[in-house]
């Protein structure tokens, strides 16, 4: 019996909102499958039952109900995330551990569901990259691998694997232009390039963007995070490729190629570890942005949403504390 | 006549729940066997009793008088004997009693002799006394004395708003009114129009209410006044809020803490307005108003209702039906769950809401913030309700003020829109009476800690005086002693040193004289209109029923 008002509830709960998140990323998955392979849909699942086992685990260890919170889906959530951002043709112990550590250290060690300080997927997928960073850059090319081959890979021991895999195209650009001092035009008439981006994967980030605008239209996260990033990001694009043709891939490159879309629409969106006043969602995407364009065109690593995330996350409490809204009453121009 | 509106950010949109309760006309209710008057009934002093039990009351004979000058009187609301003046249980959800004047009706309902005011050759001071007297308060749910907001301000009024809002689901009293008794209301309206020398009268009503809005238009024709204006607002919950309704119809944004005056706007509930015309037009007191009936009922609907009626004899008149499970007084956003079902409507009393558990289910369990910003976007005060939860949740007051706790209007939008159902409002409930237990915590500890200086202070003056006299006795037996002639020296001298100890006590006493004239000062101004919490002037002020003296007809 509820005791003080309000007495009424609008009909809500974290499920229903990590539902809609879930509903989201659904035409990216299809999409994904489609063009790469069922290699996704099995690491879907085999994150989904880790990290479901792992919360439940962590929660009878605390002492905390298990019920609730798995029906939370925040857990698959994180899932999922992983899933997209790993190679599907990862072993699938390379799954397993992240989603172990992305639940466990980067979740429960903080306190749970609302605590963490930084994006639990993100932690997971930082981790493994330094630790296993060659496992991390094997992508199968669009079409390239059969199901049975897929699962060979994920379940099977051998790895012969320079064989049948293909750089992912951020990397196969980037190496391109440093060891063969080809221009940008040359390498993207590459086979491995379609109409904007990757053959294939630019359907996958397009079908991401699709489900980001779902999110838009259900209310579920406000536009400043994706417009804030993906503007940044194609604004630095732009400037670069008008400075340097050769040396650098243009806006609608950047945007459809790597982990631009699910970083923009899901990753950086995610609200516990992210900025949460309006000027400060800005700043913490177009940050986000700034990070990933440098990493991609600068650093080691196959794409730099993650860090980018990580290094944002940081900057929260600071970010939220500077931004803090006018209060009704207290605006400037009264 | 095109008015241009403006936006406040926030707001939620719950069902209305508003058709059931206004199908039928407002109905009388028959006279109960006993009213239960509590004395207090608004914000501000406890009015002293002028009855004593076993004496005979008329209609609208005043049995309580206003305590100075932030109060308000207290009037038999039929004729009838004084059987008691005892405590009782009061109208709030704290299930305290309060002192309360029962009548016993004997039926004939007779009038104490009424007059009409002749307002327009009264003094302003004279007009606000007669209201005070009449017992006329807000009746938007702040019951915040009106003789005290009828003032000009500083920098003139230039706006009066006379809010019809009434933006909180299930509640109809208002809308009602409007539609049957416009006229009475636009007449109301236009007394304080000109005891505020308002330049325009806006009244502020949802677009929800077609028919009152129709008809507060028509009266005002019918009226012929050219500076008052109905304009149709959105339907968005809180509208209704003064500062949202002024918000919406002006633009001015009123910061807490500040008086709407202060920016040359002054707000009125319409209830309010209908009680102040009846006071000045028939001389008739504050003894009835009109209430909602509604919730888990037969028959919702509105009744003109005496002060002192039980609420279930009024509620039992709509048809309670068997689950029920609760009496919650005002609306579902807001409202205050009563501790029995027979407690007195009173001033305050805009609906009584019947509940159920089948009507207003308990919340799923409380889960954990997710930061997802669903509060911040509903919260009509522009704060970071969550932000908030946090700062309270820890007990970390300083910060949840830094976040600006009390700005924060109590009107349930964020709990409302929460997923993670958590009763936001309930945290900064508790954060704001922990701050309040606070300061008067530290009040007393100063008073306490001023008092010992004090006392330290003038035990070392005894002792040095003390000192000073022996010296100057022994001084002068000495001087005295060893030679006779200089014995007019030595009288002069201690007789200078005690009339010296004489003038600084009387400095002192002075001092401390002023000192307690400027606290009292301080206590006076504390009590005048301005948002105060209860506790910085505990005495002068004890708001039990809401702590913003704003109408929040809502």
């Amino acid at each position: 019996m509820s005791l003080n008002s309000p007495y009424l509830r609008k009909p809500t709960s974290v499920s229903r909102v990590m539902a809609e998140v879930l509903l989201a990323m659904a035409p990216g998955i299809a999409v994904y499958a489609w063009f790469f392979g069922a290699g996704i849909l099995v690491q879907l699942a085999l994150a989904t039952a880790a990290a479901l086992a792992f919360e439940a685990a962590f929660l009878h260890m605390r002492g905390r109900p298990i019920k609730p919170a798995l029906a939370d889906l925040s857990a698959v959530v994180t899932a999922w995330l992983i899933a997209l951002s790993f190679p599907s043709i990862g072993p699938w112990w390379l799954i397993v551990v992240a989603t172990g550590f992305a639940i466990i250290v980067a979740k429960h060690l903080y306190g749970g569901l609302g605590q963490n300080p930084f994006n639990p997927a993100m932690v997971a997928y930082a981790v493994m990259i330094v630790a296993f960073p060659a496992l991390m850059s094997q992508w199968p090319g669009a079409g390239q691998l059969d199901a049975s081959a897929q699962l060979e890979l994920i379940f099977g021991g051998a790895r012969d694997i320079d064989a049948i895999t293909a750089a992912t195209p951020l990397d196969a650009l980037r190496t391109g232009l440093r060891a063969e001092g080809a221009g940008v035009a040359s390498l993207l008439d590459g086979a491995a390039f379609g109409h904007i981006a990757a053959r294939g994967w630019e359907w996958v980030t397009a079908a991401f963007l699709l489900g980001g605008v779902y999110l838009l239209a259900r209310r579920i996260i406000t536009w400043h995070i994706p417009v804030a990033f993906l503007g940044t990001l194609a604004l630095l694009a732009t400037l670069a490729s008008l400075l340097a043709p050769q040396a650098y891939p243009g806006a609608l490159f950047s945007l459809f190629s790597g982990a631009a879309m699910l970083g923009a629409f899901f990753i950086l969106t995610d609200p516990v570890s992210g900025a949460t006043t309006p000027r400060g969602k800005l700043i913490y995407a177009a940050g986000a942005a700034l990070i990933t364009w440098i990493i991609r065109h600068f650093g080691a690593f196959p794409d730099g949403v993650a860090f980018a995330t990580l290094l944002m996350n940081l900057c929260v409490p600071l970010i939220d504390m500077k931004t803090q809204p006018a209060v009704f009453g207290h605006k400037k121009k009264g | 006549m095109l008015q241009k509106l403006f936006k406040f950010n926030g707001g939620v949109k719950p069902a209305t729940n508003k058709a059931a309760s206004t199908r039928d006309p407002i109905k009388p209710v028959p006279m109960p066997r006993q009213l239960v008057v509590p004395l207090h009934q608004h914000v501000g002093g406890t009015p002293h009793p002028l009855v004593e039990a076993g004496e005979q009351v008329l209609k609208g004979q005043r049995i309580g008088a206003a305590d100075g000058n932030v109060s308000s009187a207290i009037h038999a609301p039929t004729s009838g004997r004084v059987l008691a003046i005892e405590p009782r249980v009061m109208a709030h959800s704290s299930g305290l009693s309060s002192l309360s004047v029962v009548i016993e009706p004997d039926g004939e309902d007779r009038w104490i002799d009424t007059a009409p005011m002749p307002w327009r050759s009264m003094s302003p001071d004279e007009i606000r006394d007669e209201l005070r007297d009449a017992g006329i308060v807000g009746l938007g749910g702040a019951v915040f004395p009106s003789h005290l907001k009828l003032k000009p301000g500083n920098e003139g009024t230039h706006t009066l708003v006379i809010n019809g809002a009434e933006c909180e689901p299930f509640i109809t009293c208002d809308d009602l009114l409007m539609r049957e008794r416009g006229d009475q209301i636009v007449r109301g309206a236009l007394i304080m129009q000109a005891m505020l020398k308002a330049q325009r009268v806006l009244v502020g009503i949802e677009d929800n209410k077609p028919e009152a809005i129709a008809q507060m238009q028509a009266a005002v024709q019918r009226n012929g006044t050219t500076s008052m204006q109905v304009i149709a607002i959105p339907t968005r919950y809180p509208a209704g809020g003064a500062k949202q309704l002024i918000r919406v119809l002006t633009g001015i944004e009123v910061p807490h803490g500040r008086r709407s005056t202060d920016y040359g706007v002054q707000c009125f509930n319409t209830g309010t307005a209908y009680a102040i015309a009846d006071a000045v037009e028939k001389g008739r007191p504050l003894i009835s108003r009109i209430v909602t009936v509604a919730g888990n009922v037969e028959r919702p609907g509105n009744y003109e209702v005496l002060f002192g009626t039980p609420m279930d004899h009024l509620a039992a008149l709509a048809g309670i039906k068997a689950d029920t499970d609760r009496f919650i007084m005002g609306g579902p956003m807001m409202g205050f769950r009563m501790p029995a079902y027979d407690v007195p409507v009173v001033k305050a009393t805009n609906c009584v809401l019947v509940g159920s558990e089948a009507l207003f289910p308990a919340p799923a369990p409380e889960m954990a913030c997710i930061r997802c910003g669903e509060c911040a976007r509903a919260c009509p005060a522009d704060l970071q309700p969550f932000e908030l939860y946090w700062h309270s949740r820890a007990k970390n007051f300083g910060k949840a003020q830094e976040y600006h706790l009390f700005d924060c209007i109590e009107c349930g939008c964020c709990a409302y829109v929460c997923p993670s159902h958590i009763p936001l409002v309930d945290y900064y409930r508790f954060a704001k009476s922990e701050v309040w237990a606070r300061e008067r915590q530290k009040d007393a500890a100063d008073v306490a800690r001023e008092r010992f200086e004090f006392r330290n202070e003038r035990i070392e003056r005894e002792k040095r005086e003390k000192a000073e006299k022996l010296a100057a006795k022994t001084a002068a037996s000495r001087a005295a002693a060893s030679s006779a002639p200089g014995a007019e020296q030595g009288e002069a001298a201690p007789a200078a040193a005690s009339t010296a100890a004489d003038d600084s006590k009387k400095a002192l006493i002075a001092a401390a004289m002023a000192r307690a004239k400027a606290q009292r000062d301080a206590a006076d101004q504390a009590a005048a209109p301005v948002a105060t919490p209860p506790a910085s002037a505990p005495d002068s002020a004890p708001a039990t029923t809401a702590p913003a003296p704003q109408d929040r007809s809502i």
